[in-house]
This record gives C-alpha cells, structure tokens and sequence, in this order.
C-alpha cells in the first residue's frame, strides 16, 4: 500500500501540528487550548484545499472514527461479499466462465485486504476489525445477504452490485483521506473488470435459449432493487451524509448516486435484451435523466436488522471460517516466533508473497477470456 | 493423446479442489493464493485438455471412469493441513515432471516451460506451509502429520510412467522423477519436524488406477457437482 506517496504535500500545509500532535493523537472533546485550534484549523484548510489527508496527520477524532466505521464496512463487505459468488465456482457452465469468476472472487479477497491495510493505518487491526465484524458489531453491504440461486445471478451481481458499487466508489478515489482514495484507485479498475464480465455473462445468457433468457430475467427481477437500495437511505433520512459531505469523504449524496446508476442501467438494460422489474421507470426530460418507482425502504430495513435471506448465513460461515483457521494462524505466528526472534514477526502469513500475487488475476482473466 | 489428458485431468481437478476454499481459508491472504494456485492450473488444464479436443466437451461431458487424473488430485479437501498435503506431494511432482519435460524437446516442452514458473511457487507455497505447520504448535504439528499419513498412499501412482511420456524422448526418467520426489519431499518433511509417513505407497488397496480410469467415491460427487448445470443446459453456450 503506497501510503506515503502524497504525504509530503499534506505535510507541509498542516506543518507544526504535526510535529506536535503525532499520529493517532487524540486532542479531548471541548479542548480549547491553542494547539487544538491551530490542528483544527490546519485540517479544515487541508479539506478545503482539496488537499490529501495523511496518516501521520492530525485529524479530528470524528473524522477518523467515521473512515475506520466506513473503511471496515467496504472491506467486510468485499469478504463477505465472496460467499455468494463462490457458492458457483464449483458448478461454473464452462471454464472460461470459471476462471473469470475465480479470479473475480480472488480479486474481492485482494479488495478486502487493501482496504483491511488502509484502515489499519488509523491505528486499527484487521483482527480487531474482523473481530467486531464477527460479533455484529460492525456492519457489510446488505446486499450480500441475498442468495444466489441461478448461475445468472453471478452475471446480475456483476452488472449491479460490482456497477452500483463503482458509481458509488469512483468518488471515493477523490476522499480527502489519502490510503482510502489510493485503495479505491485500484479496486475501482478491478469492480469495472467485474461490471463488464457480469455484464458479458448476462448477455450470453439472454442471447442464449430460452431457458438461459428466462435465467437471465430471473436473475435481474431479483437483483434490481437490492441493488439500487446499495446506495443507502433516502438524503432526508441518511444519518451519516452531511459530516461526511464536509469533511470529503463523501461527495455526492445517495440519492444523487441512485439516480445516475438508474440512468447507466437503463439504457444497458435495453442492450443486454432484459427488463428492469419497475414499469415507472420513464424518461424525465426536465431532469434530464429517469424517474423510477418507488423503493420498498421497509425490506431495506429488515435486511438490515438481520432478517434477509442470508444473514444469518452469510455471518455464520465467515465466523466458522475465522474459528477453524485459527490454529492455522496460530501455527504460523508461532513458527515466525521460533524462526526469526530478532524481527518484527508478520502479522499474518504468508502476506509478502500473497500480496505480490493479487493483481494476477487481471491477467489470468485476460488471457483465458 | 493421452498424456495430455492425463496432465490436464490432474489440473483440472486439482484446480477445482481448490476452488472448494474460496471463502473458507483461514486467512484472507490465503484466499488469495489459494485462488492463484487454482487459477494457474485452470489456465494450464484448458491449454492440455484443448490439445485433445473442446475443453468444455472433455470437462463437462465425460463420464467419471473417462477421466485420467491421478487419485491424489480427486481426495476432498479436509482441513488446511490435508490440503497442504495435497499440495505438497502434487506440486512437488508437478514441478519436477515440468521441468523435465521443458528440457526435453517433446510436444509439452513449451507449455512445461511456460507451466514450470507457476508451478515452482506452488510448490514454495507449500513447502513454507508445511514448514510453518509442521514447527509451528502442536496442534498444527498433529494436523500436517495427520494429512501426510493419510494422503501418502495415493502418491506411488505418480510415478507410473504415463502413455505417450515413457519414451526417451520425453525426457523423462520415471525412476529418477521418482527418487528425485522422495529426496525432495522428505528434505521438507524433517526439516518441519514431521516424519516421513511408513505405510505402503502403491499396491493392494493403494493407489493405481487414476491414470487408468478408476477413481475414489468422492470423486463421482465432485464431478456430479462440476457438470450437472453444463448437462442440464445441453447445446447451450455460455
Ligand atoms: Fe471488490
Ligand atoms: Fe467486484
């Protein structure tokens, strides 16, 4: 993770309260004392500068609490996120398809693992993350608790979760924080990658029989409103929007966002040869973009209290996976303990060498699509 | 084509194995390579199985008793340490058969060379893997133990010698492949602390019959799993 690239700039503007405040330190609520001031008043000017936030930094308590609540969420959610695709690894209709999509599930868990690091720089731990993941203390995309029940529905989170997730994420590669808007740098041209392939997939599929078209339709019925509720909760309900606004860590609203993926969907829709399950979905020309019907908000908010279809499954086996790694974990802390006492022992295994294998995927997909 | 098959088959099979892991490893950088290991040897399955024929046809359509990976390669998963297992004994194999067939000038001189790269991280993969189980706690020392017993009697079928790659040409020495494998899995063995398992390897109810058709119960329902939408679809493209 290049976390140091745009440091120097940043450090410049903010210049003495750095030298006095250091990382990670965490000025009192209500302190009023001059050096506080002065911090405050160099981070707002950063913002409003446009200028990148480093992790040597100083930042409000806020600000930082808010990246690592949202940091944790994006990556649990990209680990999550593997289940419901892995579930068709195995049964993949050819292997050209199967390739993709192993290298697509791998380049989640490289997604999980770039962003895990960013937020880590914070002053978090994956585990800690992990940890409270685990123990639902901390939130994933709710769209992953959905099932995938057809092969089409690979194809379907391809062309909406990976797009709606990308016209989400493509502003953030502008987030005032500097290792977040890096990491979304390189997975944003990784989700495009999976945008084109799901959206690829389904083509195949609707130009197929008509078994395959009615696969295909199927899987988009399912998957469409999901979809679009990825954006979060109306502006006039959105909690969190407004700081975030200010502080550049988000930059447009959720409404604003839904209403420009309906507008990339539909036309796509009408290529790929399929509906969209929502008849009030019609040009507008006043706004220059469409209007669509109305979101059922209620099953938004059952999903997100833990009643969607998958919930309960999604959680449990990440939760098994984590338990029946650890001696696995254990193992290899306790094998870098005996064999290189002098060291910093890695955190976790293997990571220098499976780092350096991520980006592969790409080009396996490359060469076997 | 026979050979081909057989190498491909091993691939094959051996990649969808793997891909049984995706979001079960027990850590994330784990799934990663893990995927990695199992996307190389997609890549090198489509490009042996496609010198026999349509790569999907030979995947999705054969029946279990036309397939000719080696036994080893079918057997489930189990925990982490039976994989490495797997893994250890295969791409072990796997990269001194390649490296042998590279230096040849037989038909898989060039996708071996090609192959052989992939091929030596999998097998550094798994060495630092048993390294790190076998020395770690002993609960891991237990577990890589456990998976090296079990799994060693379905390695005495590698090394009979495959169709079509037993000539001197090929450049392939089945006994020396052979002595090389043992030499080279035992070195990694001790030095993991681990002992390198007694039982027989081949005969009587060993393994030895992969290559020839014959498979183990797990495979029936792997391959049942692989092919059923494939089969279901018949005609279809995808
Ligand atoms: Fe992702
Ligand atoms: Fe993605």
């Amino acid at each position: 993770m290049a976390a140091v690239t745009a440091h120097q700039t940043t450090q410049k503007t903010l210049g003495t309260a750095n030298a006095a405040g250091g990382a990670g330190s965490t000025a009192a609520a209500g302190e009023t004392d001059a050096p506080a001031a002065d911090h405050l008043a160099a981070f707002d000017a950063a913002v409003a500068a446009d200028e990148r936030i480093e992790p040597r930094d100083w930042m409000p308590d806020a600000y930082r609490a808010t990246l690592i609540r949202q940091m944790a969420q994006h990556a649990h959610s990209e680990i999550i996120g593997m289940q419901p695709e892995a579930n068709w690894i195995t049964r993949a209709p050819s292997l050209r398809r199967k390739a993709i999509l192993m290298a697509k599930v791998q380049d989640e868990a490289g997604h999980g693992l770039y962003l895990y690091s960013a937020a880590e720089t914070l002053g978090t731990s994956r585990e800690e993350l992990l940890d409270k993941l685990h123990a639902g203390r901390q939130r994933y995309s709710s769209i992953f608790n959905y099932p995938t029940l057809t092969w089409a529905d690979v194809g379907a989170i391809g062309w909406l979760v990976d797009g709606a997730a990308i016209t989400n994420q493509v502003p953030l590669c502008r987030c005032s924080y500097g290792p977040y808007a890096r990491a979304m740098v390189r997975i944003c041209k990784e989700e495009s990658f999976h945008q084109r392939q799901g959206y690829e997939l389904l083509l195949a599929l609707s130009r197929g029989t008509e078994a395959q078209h009615a696969m295909a339709q199927d899987a988009v019925n399912r998957w469409w409103w999901p979809s679009l509720m990825m954006f979060g909760p109306p502006d006039d309900a959105s909690s969190h929007s407004e700081q975030s606004m200010a502080w550049k860590i988000k930059r447009h609203s959720n409404d604003e966002l839904r209403r420009r993926f309906v507008d990339i969907c539909v036309p796509q829709a009408e290529a790929l040869g399929l509906e969209l399950p929502d008849p009030d979905i019609r040009w507008n020309e006043e706004l220059g973009g469409h209007d669509f019907g109305a979101i059922d908000w209620s099953e938004f908010q059952e999903v997100l209290k833990g009643n969607g279809p998958c919930n309960d499954q999604r959680i449990s086996q990440r939760r098994r996976a984590h338990e029946e790694g650890a001696w696995v974990r254990d193992a290899a802390a306790a094998y870098a303990a005996k064999h290189a006492p002098a060291q910093t022992s890695p955190r976790t295994p293997a990571s220098a060498s499976a780092s350096a294998q991520t980006s592969a995927s790409a080009q396996h997909v490359e060469e076997t699509a | 084509m026979s050979a081909a098959l057989a190498l491909g088959d091993d691939a094959l099979v051996l990649s969808h194995r793997l891909g049984e892991w995706a979001g079960h490893a027990p850590v994330l950088e784990e799934e990663v390579a893990l995927a990695n290991i199992a996307l190389d040897l997609l890549g090198q399955a489509r490009v042996l199985l496609s010198l026999v024929g349509d790569e999907d046809e030979l995947a999705y359509l054969r029946e279990e008793r036309a397939f000719r990976n080696l036994q080893l390669v079918e057997q489930p998963n189990g925990d982490f340490a039976h994989t490495i297992a797997r893994q250890l004994y295969f791409s072990v194999y796997q990269h001194l058969l390649y490296e042998r067939l590279a230096a040849g000038d037989g038909e898989f001189a060039g996708l071996a060379a090609k192959a052989v790269k992939e091929v030596a991280y999998h097998r550094d993969h798994a060495e630092q893997w048993v390294l790190r189980l076998g020395d770690g706690t002993e609960e891991s020392h237990g577990r890589m133990q456990s998976g090296l017993d079990t799994l060693w009697r379905f390695t005495g079928e590698m090394f009979q010698p495959v169709e079509g790659l037993d000539s001197p040409e090929s450049g392939v020495d089945w006994q020396v492949l052979e002595s090389s494998w043992l030499a080279a899995v035992t070195d990694v063995v001790e030095r993991a602390t681990l002992t390198v398992p007694a039982g027989p390897r081949s005969g009587g109810w060993a393994a030895g019959a992969g290559r020839q058709g014959l498979h183990t119960e797990p495979f029936g329902r792997m391959i049942a799993e692989m092919q059923h939408l494939h089969r279901s679809h018949p005609g279809a493209s995808w």
